[in-house]
């Protein structure tokens, strides 16, 4: 599963039918198996890129493809900012709930149970999300985006409203889950350190829809404490030189 | 374990029934001390009493006529306002067409177009209907489609990003996401639907609660027309709590507002 963005231009129109560019001749090669950070300032057009991914938005120019096939609609998992749990369906038929929808998934409950207990949430299937803490929240929300099946899984700033700790282990968990799953992720984030972390490579937006790429010096498997590392330090260091010098 | 539920309706209740009992005992006072003639307002036992030696015309005859009304009027404004409501949501040109029609239909005092109604249906239980129908229509239509309306963006783009079609986001979203404001509606127009074909019934009736009120009213029988009352206040109480048994039964695990 190779993604590729060929000259992808995306604006969008606002009320007074003006055209806002946000996205410009964006060039990409996502290998199978990478995991890609986004990051940039707010309105760099870090979340159009994953909305031009899953088929939500159509781009002005150029192409976006997945094994040389067009994308379109139900290709891949999207994970969005909020976790979006219907409120009304137990965790288990919420993440279920691709496979209600697209026809080339079949999963019975039982190996739904067999997946929350893999994500560290047994014993909360019949349980409604609101009972759920937000770390469980976001687990299942990952779950559901894991459970359409698809090689690519697109995450949308998934812990941007977990706490620090939380946080930390949740990246920790989300590593694991990659590594056993050989899943490609292409993840925004607005913290530069759980870019490092997580990524082999780091794609930073400017506002002047430049695109940076920039690959993370990091062996793996990744731990916590890499992160004091000279060159995570450096590279840290130098992300956040590039993002305080320009306004949006 | 049935001592429980009515163990807390006491608790909930206990000032609202001490507060009627305390009126209650008053208006008969009142009414015994000859303050108040008991054709103006009746005794609220003379009432009690009325209800249970008539019981059977007032509860075979004249509530079983009302109450078969009542459900052949409120299930046709269900039916039909779900429908309509489902109609406008999917197309826009059905919305700009009915829906300034369905609020002016509120505007029309019922009254002034019941004797159209006659003249349509005669003094069957048609035009009783039809005045059911007209006065809890409208909850039930807004609150649907108020209710279909308010999906959050997000969801329909979550699902759309797994592929759903129209028909299945409306089957899984849409359609969870309005029952609470649905429900509003629903409960509105349940208690709605009695006062209509009560009204319906002023206008012609040779039966029915309505009916039975207005004849003992032309008695200067108060103590007739409060049975009436009474009898049409107790069940309208009923088919609001059985409205919001269905409702919490299909919406309050998750809906808080409730």
């Amino acid at each position: 599963m190779t993604v590729v963005l060929k000259n992808v231009s995306y604006s969008y129109t606002n009320e007074k039918r003006q055209k806002n560019l946000v996205i410009s001749h964006l060039n990409m090669e996502i290998k199978n198996g990478e995991f890609i950070s986004i990051i940039g300032r707010s309105g760099t057009g870090k979340s159009t890129i994953l909305r031009l991914m899953t088929g939500l938005l159509q781009p002005d120019e150029g192409e976006i493809q997945i094994d040389q096939k067009d994308i379109s609609l139900g290709d891949v998992g999207y994970m969005p900012q909020k976790d979006l749990l219907l409120p009304w369906r137990t965790i288990l038929d919420n993440i279920m709930i691709a496979s209600e929808i697209q026809q080339d998934v079949h999963m019975t409950k039982e190996e739904a149970s067999i997946w929350l207990q893999r994500v560290g949430l047994s014993g909360y299937e019949h349980v409604l999300p609101k009972q759920l803490s937000g770390g469980m929240r976001q687990r299942a929300a990952f779950l559901r985006a894991l459970l359409t099946g698809k090689d690519v899984l697109l995450l949308d700033e998934p812990f941007g409203a977990l706490d620090a700790l939380t946080k930390k282990e949740m990246q920790s968990w989300l590593l694991s889950m990659w590594q056993d799953l050989n899943k490609t992720i292409v993840f925004i984030t607005h913290d530069l350190e759980e870019a490092i972390f997580l990524s082999d490579r780091i794609l930073l937006l400017h506002p002047d829809h430049r695109i940076e790429e920039i690959s993370v010096p990091l062996s793996r498997p990744r731990k916590p404490e890499m992160l004091l590392f000279e060159e995570a330090v450096t590279l840290r260091q130098k992300l956040e030189k590039k993002i305080a010098n320009e306004t949006t | 374990m049935p001592m429980k539920p009515l163990k807390k309706f006491f608790q909930t209740y206990r000032l609202f029934l001490l507060f009627f009992i305390i009126v209650l005992a008053i208006v008969e006072w009142l009414v015994r001390a000859d303050i108040i003639p008991s054709f103006i307002i009746p005794t609220p036992t003379g009432v009690i009493q009325m209800i249970i030696h008539n019981w059977r015309p007032l509860l075979i005859e004249h509530l079983s006529a009302t109450m078969l009304e009542f459900i052949i009027g409120f299930s046709l404004a269900v039916i039909s306002g779900v429908l309509l409501a489902i109609c406008m949501f999917f197309s826009k040109t059905i919305e700009k067409m009915v829906y300034p029609a369905v609020v002016i239909s509120q505007m029309v005092p019922i009254i002034a177009l019941s004797p159209i109604f006659v003249l349509w249906f005669g003094y069957t239980i048609w035009s009783k209907v039809a005045v059911t129908i007209l006065i809890c229509f409208f909850p039930i239509v807004v609150g649907t489609y108020d209710g279909l309306k308010s999906c959050d963006q997000e969801y329909i783009e979550l699902l759309r990003s797994m592929g759903a079609n129209r028909f299945q986001i409306f089957q899984k979203l849409h359609i969870p996401m309005a029952l609470p404001s649905f429900f509003s509606g629903f409960k509105m127009s349940i208690v709605f639907a009695l006062v209509g074909a009560t009204i319906g019934e002023w206008l012609g009736a040779s039966k029915g609660l309505g009916y039975y009120s207005r004849r003992m009213s032309g008695n200067l029988n108060a103590e007739g027309v409060f049975a009436a009352i009474t009898i049409l206040t107790i069940v309208g109480i009923l088919l609001f709590a059985l409205a919001s048994w269905i409702e919490k039964r299909t919406t309050n695990k998750w809906n808080n507002s409730n």
